[in-house]
């Protein structure tokens, strides 16, 4: 074969590539990364290194000896896996764990299925929801944030925002949300979790980072965070036993992070505007179902891979118009 | 001779019920949490599959053509309830855990696809041997599967422990897990049939 590439029309060229995209991504993190490490610690270095390093390493040697291609670490797609899947763990989680994670999202959830491109499901969430369910306690067990001290570190040990919201809806009881943190505090990064869903602010920032580079439309981050404040909303104003503020669910868990950050990734996502529009409307229907009804009191990552499943019928049935093409 | 000893390792390689055939699935994923469990579900499907393969092969003349499969399945149903009671004085605690996928052997598509395709065809000894080789891959495939999620998911093979059960993965247990290790079995399976 020749080096030549043959290619319809327009040939136009720009500098975007797979690489700039997860550059862009890993950027876009970094703010949020710093509250994380202000909050929690030498754990997040620890965890991020550990997950990020066998995400490559897995990558590289299945590329390499099992699938006998050209490894494909340099587009950076693995390492933005390996530091998202950080992202969705707890700070103190035992290293064997993040390694396993990274083996699950990595081999399991990408390259089984053919390498970046092919993949189904956003390998990083596969990743958490696996470590979730395969070690429900360690996976559940958020520590603190200590970095400088807030009213939240007297108040309550241990539940975080949602765990709290889940009680209250349960039980049906809207006086047990006064334990919840103050907004400012939720929204700046000062709470229990994992340590990629403290910071709602700074990941809000690393989003518009995102949209402004055009590395990801507006359509799926607005659509899902419109379905949550208008589902909440609806919960709130109706007045149902127990249902939090709307402004509440947006800043908590995983919401932002996965928003901006994983329910965008371009394999796993539709690829027309109004495709990306249901996807995003489904999967901020289902967190408000598993957040008011489900165990879980968390259901963003079950919500993306949910709605990853349901990508491939979108973009069946919701096809941009062909130019030429005459409405019948 | 030489048919009867293809007939018999076709079950169990080429046409295997699980990865080859893919067919009873639900048995494969619910009952293969432990490699005991594979195994027994495995056993029981066995035996129904080779006296039912061996009367319906009896049969074959006898039942009209219209009404031959209300005929197929009664004579499995017969074989299965006897599977069922016998496991229920016997081994009660086996019982308990298997529970409704015993009385589902009846619609199996295992056994049923066996005497469709092969039994109503076949003389009684080929029919026998069928049901033998298909029972015998069918229980190797949900004893192997059953060993590794046992294995991942609870650090023991057939209730011996080889590794601490805290550093066992509890979603190999449960569907997902189920899926997972069924996928890769499968995958590996076609590879070195090739």
């Amino acid at each position: 074969m020749s080096n030549f590439i043959v290619s319809p029309a327009p040939h136009v060229h720009s500098s975007d590539s797979v690489r700039r995209n997860m550059l862009n991504v890993i950027i876009a993190l970094l703010p949020a990364y710093v509250v994380s490490l202000i909050a929690f610690g030498w754990g997040v270095l620890i965890v991020t290194a550990i997950s990020v390093c066998s995400c490559v390493l897995f990558e590289y040697l299945i590329t390499r000896y099992v699938l006998r291609q050209q490894p494909t670490i340099g587009d950076l797609s693995a390492l933005l896996t390996g530091l998202l899947l950080a992202f969705n763990l707890p700070s103190n989680l035992p290293w064997w764990q993040v390694v396993i994670g990274a083996f699950v999202a990595i081999v399991i959830a990408k390259l089984s299925f053919g390498g970046l491109g092919q993949n189904i499901f956003n390998p990083a969430l596969v990743g958490r929801v696996f470590l979730l369910i395969a070690f429900p306690v360690q996976m559940t067990t958020w520590p603190l944030p200590k970095g400088f001290a807030t009213s939240y570190l007297d108040a309550t040990t241990g539940a975080t925002p949602l765990a709290t919201m889940k009680n209250a809806i349960k039980a049906g009881d809207a006086s047990l949300l006064d334990q919840l943190p103050e907004l400012w505090d939720m929204t700046l990064g000062m709470i229990g979790g994992s340590f990629g869903e403290v910071s709602a602010l700074l990941l809000l920032v690393g989003g518009i980072y995102l949209l402004c580079t055009k590395t990801i439309t507006w359509h799926i981050p607005v659509s899902i965070l419109l379905t949550v404040f208008g589902v909440s909303g609806l919960m709130y104003v109706c007045g149902m036993p127990g249902a939090a503020a709307p402004w509440y669910h947006l800043v908590a868990g995983g919401l932002m992070l996965g928003a901006f950050f994983m329910a965008t990734d371009y394999v796993t996502s539709p690829m027309t505007g109004w495709g990306q529009v249901i996807y995003g409307i489904g999967i901020g229907l289902i967190v408000m179902v598993i957040r008011t009804w489900g165990a879980y009191p968390e259901g963003v990552s079950f919500a993306i891979l949910i709605m990853n499943a349901c990508t491939p019928l979108l973009n069946m049935y919701i096809r941009p118009k062909r130019f030429g093409e005459v409405k019948k | 001779m030489n048919k009867g000893l293809k007939t018999l390792t076709n079950g169990i390689l080429r046409e295997n019920p699980t990865f080859g055939l893919v067919l009873g699935m639900c048995p494969t994923l619910a009952t293969t949490t432990s490699a005991i469990n594979g195994m027994s579900m495995g056993l029981a499907t066995l035996f129904v599959l080779v006296c039912s393969n061996v009367v319906i092969s009896l049969l074959k003349n006898l039942i009209p053509d219209k009404v031959r499969i209300p005929a197929f399945i009664v004579v499995i149903a017969t074989f299965v309830t006897l599977v069922q009671l016998t496991m229920q004085a016997y081994l009660p605690a086996l019982y308990e855990t298997l529970g409704l996928f015993i009385p589902l052997i009846v619609v199996n598509c295992i056994v049923l696809g066996r005497a469709e395709a092969f039994a109503a065809k076949n003389t009684v000894w080929l029919s026998a041997l069928d049901g033998l080789g298909m029972g015998i891959g069918f229980t190797l495939s949900l004893t192997v599967l059953g060993a590794i999620r046992e294995l991942l998911g609870a650090g023991s093979v057939f209730g011996w422990q080889v590794y601490p059960e805290n550093y066992a993965q509890l979603i190999f247990v449960l569907a997902p897990g189920a899926f997972i290790c069924l996928a890769y079995l499968m995958a590996a399976m076609k590879k070195a049939m090739k």
